[in-house]
């Protein structure tokens, strides 16, 4: 609690004491009105001044003009009855207080525990100097730089590890909680937390161009960007508090003019006090803080699940999604080729793998990067002789004294070698030693271990479609599919028919069904920019998929996306639920003042219990960790 | 250009009262006020003198809400 909300709670603790003290007097006339204009000028003086201003300034719809109309009136009505009851002014104000109290106390807290879990901001960077260690402000650290990060601390600026070796915490960064071991050379994101042992990291990036800066600079001006139910609501408060006032006015002027018509006693009194019932619940408060509030925290649970929500806008949309496009390579699979299987071999696996491995040790392609890698042991560069390329065929050399020939069928034919056709889907290389058939090698790409369970959690969040775009050949890209459980997929895409294939999807999609597209950021940043909403996964550090996507999922997961969806469903059902509660609630009391069933007191009580309540539900929106 | 300054309100309401008081100054082409992070970002319009326009900004901001703040 800061100072302002202390002398707040302090006012309305004697204001309620003398409340409940008062009446234990028996006094009548001047001295129970003075008595009783204590409590009330002690919790709601401010009120009344502000409403003095807000009149000066022409500002007739000020909160607190109204509530100080609203409590005037009823201790007018109260001298003018001689019923020396003014305690439902009294209480009006008290209760009004106590709302805004509480209100401002619940957002302050929201607040700090939100920012407090996205609390990666580093302090201190430390730079070794004669020897000592220093703090310094990681603002004033210059590119390639080399500091020191000590167990326990957050690593202050993206670099690249010099010297130490030791597990990092990336969860404030991930959601992640599996450590993740590093050593020399590895690259490290700021944010992250050194668990083991002393790094030594040069720097990279300044600190300001730093991940750790980017991820909280976009977190916090997430909800600036404002999504619909928001606009609506600030667009209902502006007519609502006009609207009820009018009504107010109405209520009290009307139906006794009519009575009076008709020959009636008018009944005045009765009326202007519906009618400043009415006022009570002019404020929009419980409507306008809630919606933010909801926005705000389910930002704030999200990025704490590693996935980085943009705006309240995209959550708004994100929870609207019925369709998914997946960009295969980097997404759905690793990117990486890796040898997946060995077939036909007249020799060990083993060996087969050891000499493509060498027949290709002269080549940087990719594909002789997995063979070498699948191999694992030396390669000894003086086993290899006579390497030719054969230009789109493979390489032939001479290796341990035995003639070998690696690559696609096309090579195996010019040796006049007949090679076994491999029914698996990838790239091919066929090996032929001293002359003969020894096998072939299976390259592909990697599917994700979480994939498949990701397009089926989709599916169980009721995702209508799923669909792939690939460049991959038919074969290959049906495959994976039908392995994945997809249900659509467009293969043989050049970059520019992705974008094409989108723009024909969103033709075609119904109108109120969202497409997200989820990609992996580095070449499909058009599709990102075009889809309804763009998913850039995997994408630690990547300065192009923070710019192009909508949703920044910060590891390669794709499990993420149906948890995204999900997280922003529950937050959509919560801004849904205070919006139809509170406005449901305050119509009602309008309803039951207007005919006299809702006193003062009913109108004050619900009105601020509606705004707790609603506090309190948006509040839930921050707990995503078990959707 | 686009500017974000810090502010200090205490109600959502009048955080919408603020947004809309600011945008209709002068010199600015929009305004968004952000409630939960008390921070407002301003579009100015090109070539308006941005400290005179934050002035009017507060000053309009003060009008509609007594107990606002906007730090320039």
């Amino acid at each position: 609690m800061n100072r302002k909300q202390r002398i707040m709670l302090i006012r309305i603790i004697i204001a309620a004491l003398l409340m409940v003290i008062l009446p234990q007097f028996q006094v009548s006339g001047a001295l129970r009105f003075a008595l009783f204009m204590l409590p009330y000028l002690i919790v709601g003086y401010d009120i009344l001044l502000k409403a003095v201003k807000g009149i000066l300034r022409g500002q007739v719809f000020d909160e607190c003009f109204l509530m100080a109309v609203a409590t005037v009136g009823a201790i007018a009505l109260a001298l003018y009855e001689r019923s020396g009851d003014y305690t439902e002014a009294i209480a009006v104000m008290l209760f009004y207080q106590i709302g805004e109290l509480f209100q401002s106390y619940a957002v302050g807290k929201s607040r700090k525990n939100i920012t407090q879990l996205m609390d990666i901001r580093p302090d201190y960077a430390n730079i070794e100097k004669d020897g000592k260690l220093e703090k310094v402000d990681p603002d004033d650290v210059s590119v390639g730089t080399v500091i020191i990060v000590q167990p326990g601390e957050k690593v202050p600026i993206d670099g690249i590890v010099v010297s130490g070796e030791s597990s990092l915490n990336t969860s404030a960064l991930t959601g992640e909680s599996m450590p993740r071991s590093i050593g020399e050379g590895s690259e490290i994101i700021s944010g992250s937390i050194n668990m083991t042992g002393v790094l030594k990291i040069r720097t990279t990036k300044e600190f300001g161009e730093s991940t750790v800066s980017k991820i909280l600079d976009l977190v916090e001006n997430a909800s600036s960007r404002k999504s619909k139910s928001e606009d609506f609501i600030s667009r209902f408060a502006r007519i609502y508090t006009p609207a009820v006032c009018l009504g107010a006015l109405l209520l009290a002027v009307i139906p006794p003019l009519i009575s009076l018509l008709l020959g009636n006693a008018a009944g005045w009194e009765n009326w202007i006090y519906r009618a400043l019932t009415f006022l009570v619940i002019s404020c929009p408060c419980a409507l306008v803080i809630s919606i933010p509030l909801s926005f705000f925290a389910g930002i704030g649970g999200a990025s704490n699940a590693g996935v980085l929500v943009k705006g309240s806008n995209y959550l708004e949309t994100l929870s609207k999604t019925q369709i998914v496009v997946f960009d295969k390579t980097g997404t759905l699979t690793k990117g990486v080729f890796e040898v997946n299987g060995i077939h036909h071999g007249t020799v060990s696996d083993e060996k087969i793998l050891e000499y493509a491995a060498l027949a290709e040790s002269a080549s940087s392609h990719p594909i002789a990067k997995s063979l070498q890698k699948a191999y694992g042991g030396p390669i000894d560069r003086k086993r290899v002789s006579d390497i030719r390329e054969i230009s789109g065929g493979g390489i032939t050399a001479i290796i341990d004294g035995h003639s070998i020939a690696c690559g696609n069928d096309k090579l195996m034919h010019m040796v006049n070698v007949s090679p076994i056709p491999c029914h698996s889907t990838g790239t091919i290389i066929h090996v032929a030693l001293d002359g003969k058939y020894a096998g072939h090698i299976v390259i592909s790409d990697v599917v994700k271990p979480h994939s498949a369970e990701a397009i089926k959690e989709l599916k169980k969040a009721g995702i209508a479609k799923v669909a792939m775009f690939t460049g991959d050949a038919r074969s290959v890209a049906d495959k994976i599919a039908s392995d994945l459980g997809i249900d659509t997929v467009y293969s043989e895409l050049l970059p520019a028919d992705k974008v094409e294939k989108t723009e024909e999807l969103l033709r075609t999609k119904p109108k109120k069904a969202m497409l997200a597209f989820v990609g992996d950021g580095i070449n499909d940043a058009p599709v990102l920019g075009r889809a309804d909403i763009g998913i850039a996964m995997g994408a630690m550090g990547s300065d192009a998929a923070i710019e192009a996507a909508d949703v920044v999922l910060m590891d390669d997961d794709p499990l993420k996306v149906a948890k995204a969806i999900r997280i922003s469903r529950k937050c959509l059902r919560i801004v849904y639920q205070n919006i139809v509660f509170a406005i449901g609630i305050k119509l009602l009391c309008l309803l039951l003042g207007a005919l006299g069933i809702a006193n003062m007191w009913l109108a004050i009580f619900a009105d601020v219990g509606v705004m707790v309540i609603a506090v309190l539900n948006a509040i839930r929106a921050l707990f995503v960790k078990n959707l | 250009m686009k500017k974000t300054y810090a502010i200090e309100v205490d109600c959502a309401n009048c955080a919408n009262k603020m947004e809309a008081a600011a945008g209709k100054t002068e010199g600015v082409r929009a305004c968004s006020v952000n409630f939960m992070m008390q921070k407002m970002t301003v579009e100015f319009q090109d070539g308006a003198d941005r400290s005179a326009v934050m002035e009017a900004v507060r000053r309009n901001c003060k009008r509609v809400e007594s107990d606002c703040e906007v730090f320039i």
